[in-house]
């Protein structure tokens, strides 16, 4: 097909830019863009291998059903299915995600459930309904990557929270809140991914879980809980939603069917009490009116048919297949100063290599070889993170994860190599890694030296 | 006249190429030419044969694109280009050769060491490190030689901070350069055909002097053109940017860096094609001049279909 007619825009002159600048307003200046993304379009090359990316295998999914569930909504429900619906979301997506919710231990009201772009929108609004400049938000170091343009353009101030093997650090944790106390200030919540992170693969141990909740409860503090990966587990017993353990009084569920369906469909929920719930649902009026109601009436008829545990459950044994294949590389082709994480489910392992490498300049040399990554500094606000890095395993097959993880090892291979030369020592130590130092049992993740 | 518009391909600098070559295209666009856009990959030189432009338009940054390997093949093809030829950009690409060359042409530039991987494999070179200090003092600039850009520039404020600055720098090229640190005022001379364009000076907003993002964000540098600079100093850069100019063999257009310091301008490098985004500092300088967007993509196009010379 041929492009329609179309004008082409003049591309603006310097000083027309000059004049555009004047006009941005303030939190542009803490949006991040940049080299980053300039090193991102070179992954974007086909013949690049990406471990770089967060993309669930659609590939799966039957052609046959999805044209079939498409067909029944053009020939029942076209006209409302092409029409605006009501802000909250549908009454019977609604449903849907309740049964979701339900899947691991949680039973929210539906009254309490907003349906929302994606889960990404439903972190927006709560930045757009709780964050005003210079307030404070504590997050996980690392955290999630998608998270810090939210807080960023909000202009909070993101205050983050190591990690180990049992997720962020309640410790940390308290000692932060105790000091924000003694000058006067309270952060607006507490962020974070306790199942599976996104970067970092690990999960908050019970204990922790249950930390977090009477901290939360006691200092009236509200937590995010964002759990887009919790049913992919691979291993051992779920462990109780922070939701759950709360029961919603100070725990804001942010929940999503990117991980478990598509996020093409981009369909997302945010579970708050009522009083919030009334001024997030003003911001999504302000942002897009509705979530599309195509794809609502998509998610109504796919959950109809009863079979979206078994998808699940597919997608599970494919990923944890490809976990196993990314760690069984990782042990042949990392030096053995690097760590890593184990996750029990998820997308994502996080591995730190020696301290002298910066893995944003390991990017450069690693697409050279036409493989990539994210670099860890993209999960920390403060420059942190520079020896680590985020590796996907959900996108690839196990070849091309062996192969990608093969020609990383290569190009870190060679710089300890070279840094050994430079300094006539043996390799530092490796740099502190989310994974801790010591074992957890309560958790089934364990912090893998490579061999 | 049928111009193709080389951009993309496959170095660091894609998506500023990428910029660089839509803001061609549209400009010459408006100037009434036919324009073939065309991705600098595997399939370049059979378009070029199929379509047979009257001149391309080469707006790749970066290794493979500034470096004299796409201008090699548009000549044994025997289609006209804009910019340096094949030994210009050959030379300022690779800015160790640049500071030889621009030594020998009694061109002022900071004081500097190469090394390349292979000297600290396997030739021990890091017992040379030792001297650094002596001979060139902190902080010290490193860089990878190749590369337009700011990718992998580091400063080490101290002798401890060496190796991993160099293992940052290899990480874009097997040669890299230690540069004596030179505190002053960041200016850029556009050049259009042997001439000099006003002096642009670059004003970092916040952060690091040799920030990468800054380069190509709007609103994180801001530029002054023409340089506030007394007649006298701002002849000097101008002539040291043209003979810098000259010493490379440049031709079309380029652009030249220098910093400003106590000890009078002294040049850093040259970019055989500098960015034409809206925000690099050629379109900017050509503005000042007097000279529109389209008006300087027409003059460059005029110099590459120009006699030998121009």
């Amino acid at each position: 097909m041929s492009e329609p007619p179309h004008r082409r825009r003049a591309h603006a002159s310097s000083s027309d830019l000059e004049r555009y600048a004047g006009l941005f307003a303030e939190r542009t200046r803490v949006m991040r863009s940049s080299a980053m993304r300039d090193l991102m379009a070179v992954t974007a090359r086909p013949d690049v291998i990406s471990l770089a990316g967060g993309l669930p295998d659609t590939s799966t999914f039957p052609p046959q059903e999805f044209a079939a569930q498409m067909t029944r909504i053009a020939q029942e429900s076209a006209a409302e299915a092409l029409q605006y619906g009501p802000t909250e979301g549908f009454r019977e997506t609604v449903d849907c995600i309740v049964e979701v919710m339900g899947a691991e231990g949680m039973l929210p009201d539906p009254e309490d459930v907003i349906v929302t772009t994606g889960g990404q929108q439903a972190i927006d609004l709560l930045g757009k309904a709780l964050l005003d400049p210079g307030d404070v938000v504590i997050c996980e170091a690392p955290t999630y990557p998608g998270a810090i343009p939210v807080f960023c353009s909000y202009q909070a101030e993101t205050i983050q929270i190591e990690c180990d093997a049992e997720g962020m650090k309640i410790d940390e944790l308290e000692a932060t809140l105790d000091r924000l106390e003694s000058e006067g200030r309270r952060p607006k919540f507490i962020y974070s991914v306790p199942n599976f992170q996104n970067p970092a693969g690990v999960t908050l141990s019970l204990e922790r879980r249950q930390r977090l909740v009477e901290l939360a409860r006691a200092r009236e503090l509200l937590v995010v809980e964002d759990n887009p990966y919790g049913l992919l587990r691979f291993e051992g017993e779920p462990l109780p939603p922070l939701y759950q353990l709360d029961g919603g009084d100070f725990v804001i569920y942010v929940g999503t069917f990117s991980k478990i369906l598509s996020p093409g469909i981009r369909l997302g929920w945010l579970v708050a009490p009522p009083a919030l719930m009334e001024k997030i649902v003003l911001g999504k009026q302000a942002a897009d009116l509705c979530t599309s109601t195509l794809t609502q009436y998509f998610v109504r008829e796919y959950f109809g048919g009863g079979r979206w545990r078994e998808y699940v459950d597919n997608l599970v044994e494919i990923y944890r297949g490809r976990r196993d294949a990314m760690i069984a590389a990782l042990q042949r082709h990392f030096p053995p100063q690097a760590t890593w994480t184990v996750p029990g489910g998820g997308l994502f392992i996080w591995a730190t290599l020696p301290a002298y490498i910066d893995t944003s300049d390991l990017l450069a040399k690693a697409l050279r070889e036409d493989v990539a990554f994210v670099p860890g500094e993209a999960a920390y606000v403060d420059g942190r993170g520079r020896s680590s890095m985020r590796l996907n395993f959900s996108a690839g097959d196990e070849d091309e994860i062996a192969e990608g993880i093969r020609r990383i090892g290569k190009v870190i291979g060679e710089q300890v190599e070279l840094y050994s030369a430079l300094t006539g020592e043996h390799p530092t130590p490796p740099a502190a890694s989310p994974a801790g130092d010591e074992a957890p049992n309560v958790v089934p993740f364990r912090k893998v030296e490579g061999e | 006249m049928r111009v193709a518009v080389l951009k993309g391909g496959r170095s660091l600098e894609r998506g500023v190429s990428l910029r660089s070559g839509a803001r061609v295209e549209d400009a010459l666009e408006r100037l009434g030419h036919e324009v073939l856009p065309l991705e600098a990959d595997g399939g370049l030189v059979k378009r070029l044969l199929a379509e047979k432009p009257d001149v391309a338009f080469v707006a790749l940054h970066g290794v493979g694109g500034e470096d004299g390997t796409a201008q090699e093949l548009l000549e044994i093809l025997g289609v006209p280009f804009t910019g340096p030829g094949v030994a210009a950009c050959a030379r300022c690409i690779d800015k160790v050769l640049a500071k030889h060359e621009l030594r020998s042409a009694g061109i002022p530039t900071p004081d500097w060491f190469a090394f390349n991987e292979t000297a600290f494999r396997e030739l021990g070179a890091a017992d040379a490190l030792g001297d650094l200090e002596q001979r060139l003092g902190f902080p010290l600039v490193i860089k990878p030689s190749r590369g337009g850009s700011a990718l992998g520039v580091k400063f080490a404020a101290s002798w401890y901070e060496v190796p991993e600055a160099l293992v940052s720098a290899f990480s874009y090229d097997n040669r890299v350069l230690l540069e004596r640190f030179v505190e002053g005022r960041e200016l850029a001379v556009g050049i259009l055909g042997g001439e000099a364009l006003p002096i642009v000076e670059a004003i970092p907003q916040s952060g690091d002097r040799y920030d990468f993002e800054a380069r190509y964000e709007i609103g994180r540098t801001s530029f002054v053109c023409p340089a506030e600079l007394s007649a006298e100093v701002a002849d000097a850069v101008t002539e040291q940017a043209v003979a810098a100019y000259e010493a490379l063999g440049c031709s079309g257009f380029s652009r030249v860096d220098l910093i400003l310091g106590d000890e009078g301008p002294q040049v850093l490098e040259v970019n055989a094609i500098p960015g034409l985004t809206e925000t690099s500092l050629l379109p900017q300088a050509a503005e000042a001049a007097g000279l529109s967007f389209e008006g300087l993509v027409e003059r460059i196009l005029e110099l590459a279909l120009a006699p030998a010379g121009a």
